[in-house]
Formats: structure tokens, C-alpha cells, sequence
């Protein structure tokens, strides 16, 4: 499970996170909603600990990330937020490059590369260099990475940026498998029928705090919106209201 | 932790490999070129010292029949004399045309003077704006005052007087530069080479294993992984310093297949840059690989961009030869306290290699420790600074 606990940080004069708690119970899609600068990658940052809270706690599995980075971080596939790879290898060999640094060797690494290739649909450029991929391309890489060391939980800032639909589709697939499987995951995006269509919970954030949260459904009657995107607007222009 | 740095350095090592353009600039510009070019320069200009000792000079001579003995003697001493008449109004139009030419004038009367013991005058007529010409004219002047002082002191002696009085003082030029040494006036230069070319050699691993990653994005996910970021730059920190020794090595391999060719012994040099020497060469420096690396690392972890690392990094990798270039102002020799600073104790190892004259042991240590110890320094530096947040730019 992963949990975050009155998580603050700022960034100079900018309070980017402010007092932010939610959880996403295993077993469960989680998406994180929220406008552009509203803290959704901050506090993805903070769960896998290349950024350290000012206060507040980051949980996965109820170990505090930044008590304990690398055991936190060891049950954690990240997706970062417009994730580069490295153009000189290839798919397969960027996607190895992290099981071997997760510790991975040998045949049961090579099996585990083979079936993330076949699963998001790399086997046509697996085996070609890294330039010239187009943005789905390397994305499906990035996840790949990600995937590797079959994490419990896993993380993804804004999976679907440049995907074409049927890459969407697959990455869909994908995440409800994770999900099927038992796994944790929290997505961030600002694609409204991404997250209604994919999330089991919802969760949006505005200005570093919680603005609302529960499952589309349970939004959509709190709100009145006819879509979740309706909602959102007026979660939004509700908290705009109010300050 | 080994296993990390070596997954990393292997990762690191493959891209730069697959890379051409980093691997022409790295391996090729530097290592093959540069020697190329310095030993290339330093055969030309040996070539022309050599000529300029043994040519023979061309000398017209204006009046050739006035002094038979003395254009005798000219011949003697390597000087081609053809006679020419003409006035000296004729002379100063053939120099005119031919900037090259140099002319002596024997004037009317020059035999009497001499017979009569008086001065008797010559004119020597040069373009003193051509090279060629003025060191033409130079040997000629030359020889003229050897002849001169012969006839001087038989003159002397005729009367009685010892030739002798008129050398008060005389002056030996005891020349205590041994052939090694005076070579090593010309390879001087070839430890500041070495150096800049070694560091080149990493130059483009250490800013795209850093700002490069960056850039691409690639470094938010490899700094998320359950590895301690120290380890992650170490092996990257490792992979520069094997990149700097392999450029090291293939340029003193250039530099033992070039050097050989230069005809250095026939101006009583030896320096004998072999394949042993190449090696005692390689041992003095490749310390050094590390405190390079480590320098890039830490200073391309403040940059920005791949650009941005390129300017700062290109100017950075000049530091290390500044105690190099003040040391060969300033002619220090070789003591514990300097072997004590990195980049100059390799510059000092490496002259008193082409020397001949290797130092002694307790130096070498000194310089290989205290090298290393900046290096690591360094190197744990680089560790600390990728774990700062801001790193994530």
C-alpha cells in the first residue's frame, strides 16, 4: 500500500505540496487529478524519493521513503515524468540495463525483458538503437524499465503523454493487469476519460492539497456533474470560490 | 556496490562506443592527431636547422680579381662565389630583383690598403628583410672577420708582437646540456600535451554520462532505482578514467611510433621514446585519469545543459595544465613539496623520464599518493553533490 501523511514541500518562496494525505490500498488503480502545477509530480517525486518532504511522510508498505530510500524504492516501478532513454542502446538493452541494476542477471532477466517486449508491443524495434523512436516508442521502454523487477507498486507521472490510441489502449491493458494482479498503482494525469475510465479511486489535488477524492461515481454524485470532467470543473471552481 | 559500478561502466563504455562522433573526438582527434601534428612541426623545423648548419651559401662577388686570396678562403669555407662586374649602383638593383641575393663589393684599391697595412674596404650588399638573405649574409660577415683576424695577428707577428696580446680575455663556452636534455627543450612541451589530450579522451563521457542524462531525462529514472546514487557516479566517474587511460595509451603509442622517425640523434639529441619508455610514461600519468574524471563529474553536475557542460568542462580541463604552465615560466625542479601537487608532479615525472634522468622512488610514490588522494576526494565529492535534490535540475 502506498500512503502519503500531511506530506508538505516547498520550493523557495513556492508552496508546491501543503499538508496532502491519501492512500492507495492495494489491488487498486489510483489516479492523482489535478491543473497543471497543482503538485501531482512533487509529490509523485516525493513517494520515490528524489525529493525529500519537508514534513510529512511518504509510506509504501509503511516504510518511510525518506527514512529508507532504497528498500522504499525496491518494490517501486517509477515511470518519471517525460522519462528519457538512452539513444545508443536498444530497446531491450535499455530495459536490461535496469533489471541488471535492480539485480537481475542472466536467463531469468533475458525472460522477463522478452515478456515485457511481447506485452507492450516492442518486438518490432526491440533490438533497433534508441534514436529515432518516436515518443510512444520510448515510452513504452520507459515502462518497460519500470516494469522490470515486477514492483508491487507502481508509479506513473502522465503514462499516457504521446501515446496514439492504440498505445493508450495497450498501456490500459496493461495497468488493469498490474491491478488484477494485486499490485498498487498510482497514476497522474490530466486526461479526464483516462482517469474515469481506468481508476478505481480518484483522487484530486489543487494548490498541494486534496480538493476531493473517491471513486468517479461517488464524485459525479457529490458534484452533480453529469462527467467526471464536470465534477472536476466544479471541485476546481468550488475551492476557487471558497479562497 | 562492484556490481553496480560495473553495470554502469559497462552501460557507459557501450554508448560511448556506439557513438562515432564522441569516439572521433575522444580517441582520434586528440590521441592521433596531436602527436601527429607536434611531431610533424618538430620534423620540419629539425630539417631546416640541420640544412641551414651544412648548406652552402651563394655570394656574388663584384670585383673578384682585387682579392683572390680572400674569395680563396670564402671558398674554403662552404661559400659558392660567383664573380659578377658591375658598379655599385648595378649592385643595388641586382638585390633589388632577387631579395635572396647577397653581394660583396671588393672596391678599387683593396689590395694596396692591404699591402699598406691600412684599413682596406669592402661592401657587403643584402636585403636585411629577408630571412635567407640576412643569414646569408651573417655567415659571410662571418667568415670575412675570421680572415680578417688572421691577417691581423700574421701582421702582428711579423712586427715581433705575440698574437696573443690582443686576446686580454678568452672566452670557452662550456655547453653542460646534455644531448637528453636539449631534447627535452623541444618535448617540453609534450607533458602539457599529454595531459590535455588524456583529459580530452573523457571529456565527452563525463558531460553525457552527467548533463547529458539529464537532458534526455534519463537521469530521474536511474536516481528512483534502489542503488545509492554514489554508486551510480562512481561507475560513471570510472568509466571517464578508463576512457582518459585508453587515450593516454593509444596517444603514446602514436608518440613511440612518430618520435622514432625524427632524425633527433643527428643534433646530438637522444631521447629514445620507446615502447619501455611509453609505458614509464603511461605508469607517471594515468594516476591523474581519476582526478580528472572526478573534476568533470563535480563540475558538470552544476550545469544545466549538454552545452552548458560543454563550455564550462572545456575550460575546466585547462586547470589541471596551469601549475604545468607556471612551473615551465618559473624552471622548478623536482622536490618532495611539488610532487606533491597533482598535474605538476606528473609534468616533472614525465620530464625527468625524457630526461634520462628518472626521479627516485620516494617522489614517485608521493606524486602517485597524493594524486590519488585528491582523486577520490574528488570522486566522493561528485557522490555527495548527486544527491542533493537540485541535481534533478
Amino acid at each position: 500500500m502506498i500512503a502519503v501523511e500531511q506530506l508538505a514541500k516547498r520550493f523557495g518562496g513556492v508552496e508546491a505540496v501543503r499538508g496532502l494525505s491519501f492512500e492507495c490500498p492495494d489491488g487498486q488503480i489510483t489516479g492523482l487529478l489535478g491543473p497543471n502545477g497543482a503538485g501531482k509530480s512533487t509529490t509523485l517525486r516525493m513517494l520515490y524519493g528524489v525529493l525529500s518532504p519537508d514534513s510529512g511522510r511518504a509510506l509504501i508498505d509503511g516504510i518511510d521513503v525518506a527514512q529508507d530510500p532504497l528498500v522504499a524504492r525496491r518494490s517501486l516501478g517509477v515511470l518519471p515524468h517525460g522519462a528519457g532513454i538512452y539513444p545508443q542502446l536498444t530497446a531491450r538493452e535499455n530495459v536490461r540495463y535496469f533489471g541488471e541494476l535492480h539485480g537481475m542477471r542472466g536467463a531469468a532477466l533475458e525472460a522477463r525483458v522478452q515478456v515485457l517486449v511481447e506485452q507492450l508491443g516492442m518486438t518490432e524495434f526491440a533490438d533497433r538503437r534508441a534514436t529515432g523512436f518516436s515518443q510512444g516508442q520510448r515510452t513504452k521502454v520507459a515502462l518497460a524499465r519500470a516494469l522490470v523487477h515486477s514492483p508491487r507498486h507502481v508509479l506513473l507521472d502522465e503514462p499516457t503523454n504521446g501515446l496514439d490510441v492504440m498505445a493508450t489502449r495497450a498501456l490500459r491493458e496493461l495497468i488493469r493487469s498490474l491491478r488484477a494482479a494485486g499490485h498498487c498503482v498510482l497514476f497522474s494525469s490530466h486526461v479526464m476519460q483516462e482517469v474515469a475510465a481506468l481508476c478505481d479511486r480518484i483522487v484530486i489535488i489543487d494548490h498541494g492539497v486534496v480538493a476531493a477524492e473517491g471513486s468517479a461515481a461517488e464524485l459525479q454524485e457529490r458534484f452533480g456533474g453529469a462527467t467526471l470532467e464536470e465534477s472536476f470543473v466544479r471541485v476546481l471552481g468550488e475551492r476557487e470560490g471558497l479562497a | 556496490m562492484i556490481t553496480t559500478l560495473l553495470t554502469v561502466l559497462r552501460k557507459e563504455l557501450r554508448e560511448t562506443f556506439r557513438d562515432r562522433r564522441t569516439l572521433v573526438s575522444s580517441l582520434l582527434m586528440g590521441p592521433l592527431l596531436a602527436p601527429l601534428l607536434l611531431v610533424g612541426s618538430m620534423q620540419l623545423a629539425l630539417e631546416r636547422s640541420l640544412d641551414s648548419a651544412d648548406e652552402t651559401v651563394p655570394l656574388t662577388v663584384a670585383g673578384a680579381e682585387r682579392a683572390p686570396a680572400l674569395l680563396g678562403f670564402l671558398r674554403e669555407r662552404g661559400i659558392s662565389i660567383t664573380p659578377r662586374e658591375g658598379t655599385p649602383e648595378d649592385i643595388a638593383q641586382w638585390v633589388a630583383k632577387d631579395k635572396e641575393l647577397v653581394v660583396l663589393e671588393v672596391r678599387e684599391g683593396f689590395g694596396a690598403a692591404l699591402l699598406a697595412g691600412e684599413p682596406a674596404r669592402l661592401a657587403l650588399h643584402a636585403d636585411g628583410s629577408g630571412s635567407t638573405a640576412n643569414r646569408h649574409a651573417d655567415r659571410v660577415r662571418k667568415n670575412l672577420q675570421i680572415w680578417a683576424s688572421h691577417i691581423a695577428s700574421a701582421r702582428l707577428q711579423l712586427r715581433g708582437v705575440s698574437s696573443s696580446l690582443m686576446q686580454p680575455v678568452l672566452i670557452d663556452d662550456v655547453d653542460l646540456s646534455t644531448p637528453s636534455s636539449r631534447a627535452t627543450l623541444i618535448l617540453g612541451v609534450l607533458s602539457y600535451m599529454v595531459l590535455l589530450v588524456m583529459l580530452s579522451g573523457g571529456l565527452y563521457l563525463a558531460i553525457d554520462a552527467t548533463a547529458g542524462e539529464r537532458e534526455r531525462g534519463s537521469l530521474e529514472p536511474l536516481l528512483s532505482l534502489p542503488v545509492p546514487r554514489e554508486h551510480l557516479i562512481w561507475g560513471k566517474v570510472l568509466a571517464t578514467v578508463l576512457m582518459m587511460a585508453l587515450a593516454l595509451a593509444l596517444m603514446l603509442a602514436v608518440l613511440a611510433a612518430s618520435l622514432r622517425r625524427l632524425p633527433l640523434e643527428e643534433i646530438g639529441m637522444s631521447v629514445d621514446f620507446g615502447p619501455g619508455m611509453a609505458l614509464a610514461v603511461f605508469g607517471a600519468m594515468v594516476p591523474f585519469t581519476l582526478v580528472g574524471a572526478a573534476l568533470l563529474t563535480v563540475v558538470a553536475s552544476f550545469t544545466r545543459s549538454y552545452k552548458e557542460a560543454q563550455t564550462w568542462l572545456g575550460m575546466v580541463l585547462l586547470v589541471p595544465t596551469l601549475p604545468i604552465a607556471v612551473a615551465g615560466v618559473m624552471e622548478v625542479s623536482p622536490s618532495p613539496a611539488l610532487m606533491a601537487v597533482p598535474s605538476l608532479s606528473q609534468h616533472l615525472l614525465m620530464q625527468g623520464l625524457l630526461r634520462g634522468e628518472p626521479l627516485p622512488a620516494d617522489y614517485v610514490a608521493i606524486s602517485v599518493c597524493s594524486t590519488l588522494a585528491l582523486g577520490l576526494l574528488l570522486t566522493w565529492t561528485a557522490g555527495r553533490l548527486y544527491r542533493r535534490e537540485r541535481i534533478l535540475g
